[in-house]
């Protein structure tokens, strides 16, 4: 424990003392992203202790604020969750190195480092807080400071109406969360977290549908997420990073935390997950696929990803409640693993397209191009991301969607109708989510980086900085490596299991044992793949040894003249989409066709708004405006009427206690 | 002993009548500053043993600070601004006496409602405080000039402060330190902002300032 604390303390005072160097060039990167990379490795001892032996780390001590006690425990939950936050930020700082370098000219970065390593060391606490006041300053804290990042370049009016759209969307969720801690600590009697004991189950529906709500925000579950997609791209690409890769994993942690204290799910908690996660993954996915700007595609599969989690934890839920231990174990299992790769993979896709951005100053995916001549390391480094995403073998992204296929086909293959049909049309969801995600991001990908450049920034874009490039080239090979040791990895989870199924130890090997023995295999055949391949690359090698490569245009399809604005472009590739999920994509088209014989122009153009911001949230807002302007006489401006509000209402008050 | 406490605490209840009474600012500043006074040497009679070092210390700033700094900053701003009455406030004088005596009404009420410990020295200090309070609130509601509506956040912090010195002999030195902090920066920035108010529109009316909305 006190490597943790030491190591968040270490932190903490790089944070504080970066504000120092702010305007003396990059000393503010060194000094914060130094702490950051050392306090992250000392801070990752314990939670490595207590995965791989076992056992419960904690620490309790008396706190002056009423009601709150400073009580932090790593136990295997928090340890889990640790993991990839501690990694990721350490590698996002070091990115953060290099990619504020373009801005120390004029810009004190002394806030943005200061910033950065509050939100982790924030992060820190609301994973291993036992204490419910102190989990939600921590909860706030981070909320802030991730804020203070998002609007890190607050003179573009976009990014501030995105930071002020994510703070109001975090406060919202912030209240239901204070209710929910409210109403759990007047049944435990106490404010630490604790095992509630027998209550009714009206009772606990109702905090579970606080939790989701209230955490749902910030994991950013289908209806909930609208703030995502705008606050990922306004941030700097080592925030969005971290924000995508681990921050809203936190509203992940405090459901499952939820689920630990509340115990015995029903039926219709596991079902609602399930809904949700399947109309998070299917709408994220597709918006993913219907976006022009890298970020914005990248915000929306964060948000596909977290239904998958949503799914996996919403299989599990069902199988603990209906005592399948198969259904049990790998839905939870799956959807925790999915939190960690996600974690890993989301954060190498940022921090690549981060040098995309930073090294041709768009993100519109329409403008850039061929990217892969002048940035190979990036190129490649997105392509395993972009492979880790929708799924496939033996990358990391794979195994753990894998388990939850392999829990519900469990579960589906001796059942009764209702509950094949069931499983089915959830299995055929997740299947539809990943052909979705492998669609936006062969768009992505190969917009981006194949074919030409289709602008001038394109055109003279440079490869990222030594630090960027070994950022995320570690994100990459953790990507390969997670997925290669991953028949070995699923053990990691099982004191997790073992606390939040309920089943016996020798029920879960049993699952986990199988599990692992057809990952194991999927993995030899993906090796012998890799090698096969491998093999052909040094035939053809060999064969091209001693001839002459010639390189041509590659979009000549018989033009006389082929110009670079010839090729696919993003939208061209996802029009099917487009137009196979009209309904629910709205996407605003605008057309000027060319007409007659020998036409002089002609254009086309198509946006998509998120159509739960259009139909759901936009119309809501209008009521709420409609109806508060009713009250507007209130507010009429003086200040001294003000005043009379407030001395009224303390007098009043005070009057009527003491009648 | 007693009885100096209650001499002191009807000056006070006085002191709050002809604030609300009273229309030139000049004199409205000198009956604060007495105020302040003698709320600076109520603490000294409330105790039994006589005053120790820190409290008569203490004392010597409050009045240090209420009865000389306080008045000669907000003398120099009216000096330097040359508005010598509050005219068209939003409740006139008549009314605002009349109103003054319902506050006190209500505050002799409410001292004898609340439930207080038991060593009071004088009966009347939570009702003349509660006044003190509700008077300064008055005056901040009801006055436009910003000059006044400085005087009534002072009145309303005397108000408090009279209400702590009631409640506990051994006031805590920090938190008196920290209101008296608040208000020093409080009065200063008010009467900075008075200073440009009047500079940039040349006049005082906080409530002509709303015209600023957009």
């Amino acid at each position: 424990m006190s490597f943790f604390i030491a190591g968040a303390v270490i932190i903490f005072l790089s944070s504080v003392s970066s504000l120092f160097f702010g305007r003396k060039g990059d000393w503010a990167s060194r000094v914060g992203g130094l702490g950051t990379v050392i306090g992250s490795a000392i801070a990752l001892i314990p939670p490595l202790q207590v995965l791989l032996k076992g056992g419960v780390l904690s620490l309790q001590t008396e706190w002056s604020i009423p009601f709150g006690t400073f009580f932090i425990q790593i136990d295997s939950l928090s340890a889990f969750f640790l993991l990839p936050i501690l990694v990721l930020c350490a590698l996002a700082a070091v990115y953060g190195i290099d990619y504020l370098k373009a801005y120390q000219t004029h810009r004190n970065l002394g806030p943005v480092w200061f910033f950065f390593n509050l939100l982790l060391v924030s992060m820190l606490v609301v994973v291993t807080a036992r204490n419910s006041l102190l989990f939600l300053i921590a909860w706030e804290l981070m909320t802030l400071a991730s804020f203070f990042l998002v609007t890190f370049e607050h003179h573009r009016p976009a990014v501030r109406q995105a930071g002020f759209l994510y703070l109001l969307a975090a406060h919202i969720g912030t209240a239901f969360l204070i209710i929910f801690f409210v109403l759990l600590g007047s049944r435990t009697g106490s404010a630490d977290f604790a095992a509630v004991p027998k209550i009714p189950s009206m009772a606990a529906d109702i905090l579970f549908v606080l939790a989701v709500i209230g955490f749902g925000i910030k994991a950013g579950f289908m209806p909930l997420h609208i703030w995502l997609p705008h606050a990922h791209p306004a941030a700097p690409s080592h925030v969005s990073a971290v924000m995508s890769g681990v921050m809203i994993k936190t509203g992940i942690y405090g459901l499952v935390r939820t689920i630990c204290l509340l115990q015995t799910p029903p039926a219709w908690w596991g079902w609602t997950l399930i809904i949700l996660g399947a109309v998070s993954g299917l709408l994220g996915a597709l918006f993913a696929s219907a976006q022009q700007d890298l970020k914005r595609l990248l915000a929306y599969c964060s948000v596909e990803n977290i239904g998958i989690i949503a799914l996996g934890l919403g299989t599990g839920l069902l199988g603990i409640h209906q005592n399948h231990a198969a259904l049990a174990v790998l839905g939870i299992a799956g959807g925790l693993l999915h939190v960690l790769n996600h974690a890993f993979f989301k954060g190498l896709l940022f921090l690549s397209a981060g040098s995309v951005l930073h090294s041709t100053g768009t993100g519109q995916i329409d403008r850039l191009g061929g990217l892969m001549k002048q940035m190979p390391w990036t190129a490649a480094a997105f392509l395993i991301g972009a492979v880790a995403v929708p799924g496939i073998p033996p990358l990391n992204g794979f195994f753990s969607e894998f388990l939850i296929y392999l829990g519900l086909f469990k579960k589906g293959i001796n059942s009764g109708l209702e509950t094949v049909i069931a499983v089915l049309l959830t299995v055929g969801g997740l299947a539809l989510i990943g052909g979705l995600a492998l669609a936006a991001f062969t768009k992505a990908f190969g917009i981006v980086f194949l074919g030409s450049p289709r602008s001038a920034s394109a055109q003279h874009a440079h490869e990222a900085g030594p630090l960027m490039k070994t950022s995320f080239l570690i994100l990459a090979m953790l990507c390969l490596l997670l997925g290669l040791f991953s028949p070995r990895l699923i053990y990691v989870l099982r004191p997790v299991l073992l606390s939040l199924t309920g089943l016996t130890n020798e029920a879960i090997q049993i699952e986990l044992v199988q599990a692992s023995s057809i990952l194991s295999q999927i993995v030899k055949v993906a090796v012998l793949f890799g090698l096969l391949a491998g093999g052909l690359f040094l035939v053809r090698i060999r064969l091209l040894r001693g001839r002459r490569v010639e390189s041509a245009v590659t979009w000549d399809c018989g033009y006389a003249q082929p110009d670079s604005r010839m090729q696919y472009t993003g939208t061209s590739f996802t029009q099917f989409l487009a137009d196979l999920f009209g309904r629910l994509l709205p996407t605003r088209k605008n057309i000027a066709s060319p007409t007659g014989f020998f036409p002089n122009s002609g254009q086309y153009s198509e946006e998509t708004d998120d159509s739960c911001e259009k139909y759901l949230f936009r119309p809501a807002a209008r009521q709420i405006v409609r109806l508060s302007a009713k009250l507007q006489w209130l507010q009429h401006g003086r200040l001294q009427v003000y005043i009379l509000y407030i001395a009224l209402a303390l007098w009043i008050l005070l009057i009527w206690k003491l009648m | 002993m007693n009885s100096a406490v209650d001499l002191i605490l009807i000056f006070l209840i006085l002191s709050n009548l002809a604030l609300l009474g009273l229309s030139r600012l000049g004199a409205c500043i000198r009956v604060a500053a007495l105020q302040g006074v003698a709320l600076g040497l109520l603490p000294l009679f409330l105790v039994e043993s006589g005053p120790a070092a820190h409290q008569l210390f203490f004392s010597a700033l409050l009045i240090g600070l209420k009865g000389i700094v306080f008045p000669w900053l907000l003398t120099v701003v009216l000096r330097e601004i040359q508005v010598q009455r509050e005219i068209e406030p939003f409740i006139g004088y008549g009314s605002s006496l009349a109103f003054g005596t319902v506050f006190l009404i209500v505050s002799l009420w409410l001292g004898s409602r609340l439930p207080l410990p038991a060593s009071m020295q004088s009966g009347l200090i939570v009702p003349s405080a509660f006044f003190t309070i509700m008077s300064g609130f008055f005056l901040i509601i009801a006055r436009k000039k910003a000059l006044t509506q400085v005087l009534g956040y002072l009145v309303l912090e005397n108000g408090i402060y009279a209400f702590g010195a009631a409640l506990s002999e051994n006031q805590p030195v920090l938190i008196e330190l920290g209101i008296l902090l608040d208000l020093f920066a409080a009065a200063f920035v008010m009467g900075i902002a008075v200073f440009h108010i009047n500079r940039e529109f040349e006049h005082i009316d906080t409530d002509k300032l709303s015209g600023l909305r957009t």
